[in-house]
């Protein structure tokens, strides 16, 4: 595959229930789960005639929890009123959402049932099926209909004469409906899934013989004659003649399959969780089975007959059979039992190959690493498919987590303990589910002394780059197998290079590449950005990195392996506009000094609040944020009538309301604060302080640099304090305030319980306490410490009304966006000391239910966004902060306009 | 493609030729604007509804049993405060609007039930989009280079057509398709005949419901036997990333394609930085244009959006620059001055190109 450049995608079926279905030719093979069909399946049959809706929901549930990738739902049946119940099932359904993630099938040979079906589809589903059978007319109508539902469409290979039986009618009428389809219909050509019809074979009728050939070679011409089209079938319909002997219809289905799918049959309505490998067949069975199935002996069937009742008659014997494998060397059963999937012996197997080895690692890099190959061997030539490859993983899984405690022992031997050599945050991408390297990986870094988070499968970027931050990580592991996760990757590097990330990442997966790691990720991320071939090297580049002493030599030679495979690839972007200082500066808000008279704060200094009474807190406490917390969309308190949210939005907030009681009553945690109120001039973009007598200190703020009007100024915070030149007296303030002194006793005692509903409902809780905190301190500074809104309305609602004058900025939002001035303004407040509240290196406070900030009195103060700086600025910031260039662009990364060298 | 031809082929091909070289600029918030007028109930309902009920219609059985609060009712201003619907659409084309949005956005027979005002849905969006179409006339008149286009809003309703709105039934639903299909035909039929030179579908909580939407909108085009350019807006409800009926942008799309729009976007709901990853996404796939209208930031503490024009016009400008979009606006809070600013911060970049997915022909 070439990687172009320009703004074109393949033109994939692109599918969707609440998440997309894209049909990749990496997926091979899509499993339509067939078990929701109340002609397939005599259990869901008996539950709809029932009216057991909810049980019918739970087969829905394990087709897709068993690797289904549409599933297929069918109502077809007399007794049946097949229009309501197809609704109410749909619309159930609807309201799962691990089964509504995956599109739905409306299958139906009734077209108001799919017409009925079709209303209840959010998402692109597929329509299964229309045909030519009663003319041409009524299909363009009906595949007009499909098209303005928004669905993808089966056309059965049925026509006026008939249903099309061998190869030639198959191609015949497939082609002629395409071409209707895409040049009459307008219908998008990847939409159309092909059914050309499987029979069964192997009946005693000559004329049957050769309906699996038919098919498949009739699949082979399809595909490539008829671009972008997709071949589906019934598979189960091939065997319908050896029904009672289930080895053989297996056997007869695995076959089929291997050679359909290589003819470029791409979905089929299959039992997802018991499809067989063809390898693993019984050699002379798979002979005879695939005489029959390619037609390749007049004698075929008999011969399949003869050997088809062995089959049958043993089954006490099968069964014994299938127990074979048992007997095998105990590695051999390790790798049978991760190649077929079966969980049931991993333990006891673990264990003595464990008895056996000299390190617990060993078991992990010896047998289960072999079986998996074999998983991937087998997968890669089509053998296999994703459901038993999740399967295998899950045994994988198992297998590791018995084996973990034994290595956490031998670390413990080892006298490793407590001696972490990094944290690394590990993830599948987005899109992506993905996770057998990446937990190997995992595991090997742990044994390793790595302290791993493992964020597991499908997760979105900002998740990884908020926990490496919140974790403090010293790098980040990717990892995913798809190929448009390589896209996503290169899409983590951007966003960890805007949002000024600076720790190694780590690039590994079966389709990741040196090259693609050099021309698409690593340009993008000015750290560290290295691919890792496989799990044997992970520990190796994982240790590079961390090491002081190892790094710079390391990265000197990946980079310069990189900028080779790059040299021909050379090409950045176009610059952007930002005015130079000067102008921005010549710019400034005005203030109108001449004529304005800051007011003087009636109680300067420093206050300090021990032990706030949490009960005056509670009613200034914004309740929005709270269910936003909780992902219940709406504002309070209209969200506690709303009509789809309203009642868990209600259940919640009791909760919330009883526990703040407790909290408020039983004083679980304290609030405490600081405030200080002192002189101030600015000069240029700093503003001087004088705290006390000595020295005064300096803020550093950043001025935006936007090319705006005239009228329109490029705002700096320092502009709302009057110049020093001016002569004219201002003050300037600054808060820190916590509601999460004691919270830690509260949350290990939830913790133990098992509680984690309490536990997030006391952090959430807590945030808000220390928001409300904020919220209550500027008031309070207003109307009595500095005092210049007296008069400013005492009920909340009078707040709602107007805007209250003066702003109350946090260091590391937009307006001042460099965290490390909050080291400066907790300097002035003493906040550790008078609040309780500490930062850590990246400057978040601790406890975490904190807020802090600078207070402006200027009635024209406004809050903005600084936004892009260019390299001008970022020097002069440099030279004020005395810090060097680097460390100026390090803090300031994400608002460079610029690529530092 | 068997496509019908354009309803108003000179519009269409102005709207095509405008949006290949620019970054075309949608209009703010009505409601935050009306609320300036500070309208009492008597104001809301001017001298037609004066009693509490339209004055003019006949087939009223018991005048007193739908007296009813109006007070609310921004899309019935149409009718009744006109001149304060023309003032805030001229400001909005003042600030620099390339396309004004009706004031439609509850003109469904579902959302005017709250006030016994069903009767009224077609004449508010003929009314809507007339006056709308009035008001880019005088302005185009002044500035004949630059056409502005109407765009006729069909909101989402207050009912979901996948969500239950009972807990204890989930397979509950108190709409369905045909009735949502068939008030969006008479909204789109009003949009049309007031002369609406596009159609969007917005503030999209349900895909199902826009689903109904986009299919009333082609039977309307069926029926004339021409059709007009159509827009599509999603919302993200929440910072989980996805539709209040549970889809992630991308499946939004995907469910959406069909109906080959000349716009996807996304509006309302949030501000526009926490909207910047999904409007990537559709930037990365759509194959039409790509439209964002955001509110202005996220509610404070009192409920209101307190994002300034240039706190806004920054991030919209990044955007842009990204290469993310083609139609740019405002909804919740935003003024004429968020659209002055955003208008002016997106000068000059070079809109996105849709993406193409080329059809192969036989081997």
């Amino acid at each position: 595959m070439t990687l172009e450049y320009d703004n074109t995608l393949p033109r994939y079926t692109r599918l969707s229930g609440l998440e997309p279905l894209v049909i990749t030719p990496e997926l091979l093979f899509v499993n339509v789960g067939e078990r929701t069909n109340v002609t397939g399946s005599a259990q869901f049959k008996k539950l709809i005639k029932e009216g057991r809706f909810e049980e019918a929901v739970d087969v829905a549930r394990q087709q897709v929890a068993n690797g289904a990738q549409i599933i297929d739902v069918n109502m077809d049946e007399g007794l049946i009123d097949s229009e309501a119940a197809m609704v109410r099932f749909l619309n159930l359904i609807a309201s799962e959402p691990d089964i509504a993630r995956i599109p739905v099938m409306v299958d139906s040979s009734k077209w108001s049932v799919i017409e009925a079906g079709l209303q209840c589809l959010q998402g692109k589903g597929v329509v299964n099926s229309i045909s030519m059978k009663e003319g041409i007319e009524i299909f363009k109508e009906q595949a007009r209909k499909v098209l303005r539902y928004g669905a993808a469409v089966v056309v059965m290979a049925f026509d006026e004469v008939g249903q099309a039986d061998t190869c030639a009618r198959k191609v015949e009428i497939c082609t002629r409906a395409y071409r209707i389809l895409v040049d009459e219909v307008g219908f998008p050509p990847e939409d159309i899934i092909f059914d050309p019809n499987i029979f069964a074979i192997a009946t005693g009728i000559e004329e049957h013989n050769n309906y699996a050939v038919d098919f498949i070679e009739a699949t082979r011409i399809i595909k490539q004659t008829l671009p972008h089209c997709h071949v589906s079938g019934g598979v189960s319909n091939v065997s319908f003649s050896f029904r009672g002997n289930e080895t053989v219809r297996q056997a007869i289905h695995a076959v089929f399959l291997y050679h359909a799918i290589r003819a470029g049959m791409d979905m089929g309505i299959v039992n997802a969780g018991a499809l067989l490998i063809v390898d693993d067949l019984d050699p002379e069975l798979r002979e005879r089975v695939e005489d029959v199935v390619l037609n390749r002996r007049s004698d075929a069937t008999e011969r399949l007959l003869e050997v088809a009742d062995r089959y049958k008659a043993r089954k006490g014997e099968v069964a014994a059979e299938s127990q074979a494998w048992r007997e095998l060397p105990v590695r051999e059963r390790l790798k049978h039992a991760l190649v077929h999937g079966i969980d049931q012996y991993i333990d006891g197997d673990t264990e003595e190959v464990r008895q056996q080895s000299t390190r617990p690692l060993d078991v992990i890099e010896g047998p289960l690493m072999d079986g998996m190959n074999v998983v991937g061997d087998l997968f890669g030539a089509g053998k296999m498919f994703l459901p038993q490859v999740v399967k295998s993983a899950r045994v994988m899984k198992k297998a590791v987590a018995y084996l973990l405690p034994f290595i956490e022992e031998e670390k413990l031997r080892s006298g490793d303990v407590g001696k972490s050599n990094g944290k690394i945050i590990m993830a599948t991408v987005k899109g992506d589910v993905h996770d057998i390297g990446k937990n190997i990986v995992g595991v090997v870094l742990r044994c390793n002394n790595f302290d791993v988070v493992d964020l597991g499968v499908m997760v979105p970027t900002q998740k990884i780059l908020d926990t490496a931050r919140e974790e403090n990580a010293d790098m980040i592991g990717l990892s995913g197998l798809i190929t448009p996760s390589l896209e996503e990757m290169s899409h983590v590097a951007k966003e960890m290079q805007r949002q000024g990330l600076a720790i190694p990442l780590l690039i590994g997966g079966a389709t990741t590449s040196r090259a693609h790691t050099a021309l698409k990720i690593e340009p993008h991320y000015k750290a560290p950005t290295v691919w890792v071939k496989d799990a044997s090297r992970a520990v190796g580049v994982a240790q590079s990195l961390i090491s002081k002493d190892l790094v710079a030599e390391f990265m000197a030679r990946i980079r310069h392996e990189y900028a080779e495979i790059r040299e021909r690839h050379k090409d950045r972007g176009p610059g952007k506009k930002l005015v130079s200082l000067a102008h921005a500066r010549a710019q400034a808000f005005n203030g109108g000094w001449d004529s304005y008279v800051p007011p003087a704060p009636l109680r300067p200094g420093i206050s300090v609040f021990n032990d706030y009474p949490l009960a005056e807190l509670v009613d200034y406490i914004d309740w929005t944020p709270f269910f936003s917390t909780w992902e219940l969309a709406g504002n309070y308190p209209q969200i506690l009538d709303d009509e789809i949210v309203g009642a868990q939005a209600r259940e919640l907030y009791r909760d919330a309301r009883a526990m703040l009681d407790k909290i408020v009553n039983e004083k679980w945690i304290s609030a405490r604060g600081v405030i200080g109120l002192w002189p101030a001039a600015s000069v240029g973009d700093d503003v001087e302080v004088q705290a006390g007598s000595g020295k005064p200190t300096l803020l550093r703020f950043l001025r935006q640099q936007a090319d705006k009007p005239v009228e329109r100024p490029d705002f700096c915070l320092a502009d709302f304090i009057a110049p020093k030149a001016s002569g004219v007296a201002d003050w300037i303030g600054g808060f820190a305030v916590t509601a999460g002194i004691g919270i830690e006793p509260h949350l290990e005692r939830f913790e133990r319980e098992h509680d984690d509903y309490a536990s997030i409902l006391l952090k959430a809780l807590a945030d808000r306490l220390a928001e409300a905190f904020a919220e209550c301190m500027h008031r309070r500074v207003r109307r009595e410490f500095w005092g210049y809104a007296p008069d400013e309305g005492l009920a909340n609602d009078d707040l709602i009304a107007e805007k209250y004058r003066g702003i109350r900025p946090a260091p590391g939002y937009p307006a001042c966006p460099e965290h490390s001035e909050k080291g400066t303004l907790f300097d002035l407040l003493s906040a550790e000391e008078n609040a309780g509240i500490e930062l850590t290196d990246s400057f978040a406070m601790y406890p975490a239910a904190a807020v802090s900030g600078w207070y402006f009195s200027h009635p024209q103060s406004q809050y903005f966004v600084v936004g892009r700086v260019s390299k001008e600025q970022v020097e002069d910031y440099a030279r004020r902060k005395g810090w060097t260039l680097e460390v100026a662009e390090r803090w300031l990364a994400p608002l460079l306009d610029y690529d530092p060298e | 493609m068997n496509l019908l031809p354009w309803l108003n082929p000179a519009r269409a091909e102005a709207l095509h030729a405008a949006l290949a070289q620019r970054i075309l600029i949608i209009d703010g918030a009505m409601g935050t604007m009306i609320q300036s007028y500070k309208l009492d109930e008597a104001g809301y309902r001017g001298e037609r509804f004066s009693q509490g009920y339209d004055g003019r219609h006949q087939h009223v059985h018991d005048h007193a049993h739908h007296v009813c609060d109006l007070k609310g009712n921004n899309d019935l201003l149409l009718l009744t405060q006109p001149e304060i619907i023309r003032a805030v659409h001229t400001q909005y084309l003042q600030a620099g609007a390339d396309l004004l949005e009706t004031n439609t956005f509850n003109a469904t027979s579902i959302s005017q039930a709250d006030y016994h005002l069903e009767h009224v849905v077609y004449e508010l969006n003929r009314e809507g989009a007339r006056l709308a179409r009035e008001c880019c006339d005088a302005i185009e008149a002044e500035t004949p280079h630059k056409p502005r286009f109407v765009i006729g809003v069909l909101g989402p309703t207050s009912r979901t057509a996948s969500i239950s709105p009972d807990v204890n039934d989930p397979g509950y639903r108190n709409v369905s398709f045909d009735e949502l299909r068939a008030t969006y035909r008479e909204a789109t039929r009003g949009l049309i005949d007031g002369g609406a030179d596009v159609i969007m579908v917005e503030t999209i909580f349900d895909t199902l419901n826009a689903k109904a939407a986009l299919f009333a909108v082609e039977e309307v085009f069926d029926a004339r036997g021409a059709r007009l350019p159509v827009m599509i807006s999603g919302t993200i409800t929440d910072r989980s990333g996805r539709t209040l009926s549970g889809q992630t942008a991308e499946a939004f799309f995907y469910s959406m394609r069909h109906s080959r729009p000349l716009s996807i976007g996304l509006n309302c709901a949030l501000g526009a930085k926490d909207l910047r990853p999904h409007v990537e996404t559709l930037a990365t796939l759509a194959d039409c244009y790509v439209s964002t209208h955001p509110n202005a930031g996220l509610p404070n503490a009192f409920g209101e959006y307190d994002e300034t024009p240039e706190e806004m016009a920054a991030t919209i400008r990044e955007f842009a620059q990204a290469g993310f979009l083609n139609l740019v606006g405002g909804c919740c809070g935003t003024s004429p001055a968020h659209i002055k600013a955003i208008a002016e911060a997106v000068a000059g970049i070079v809109p996105r190109r849709p993406v193409v997915y080329p059809v192969q022909t036989a081997a």
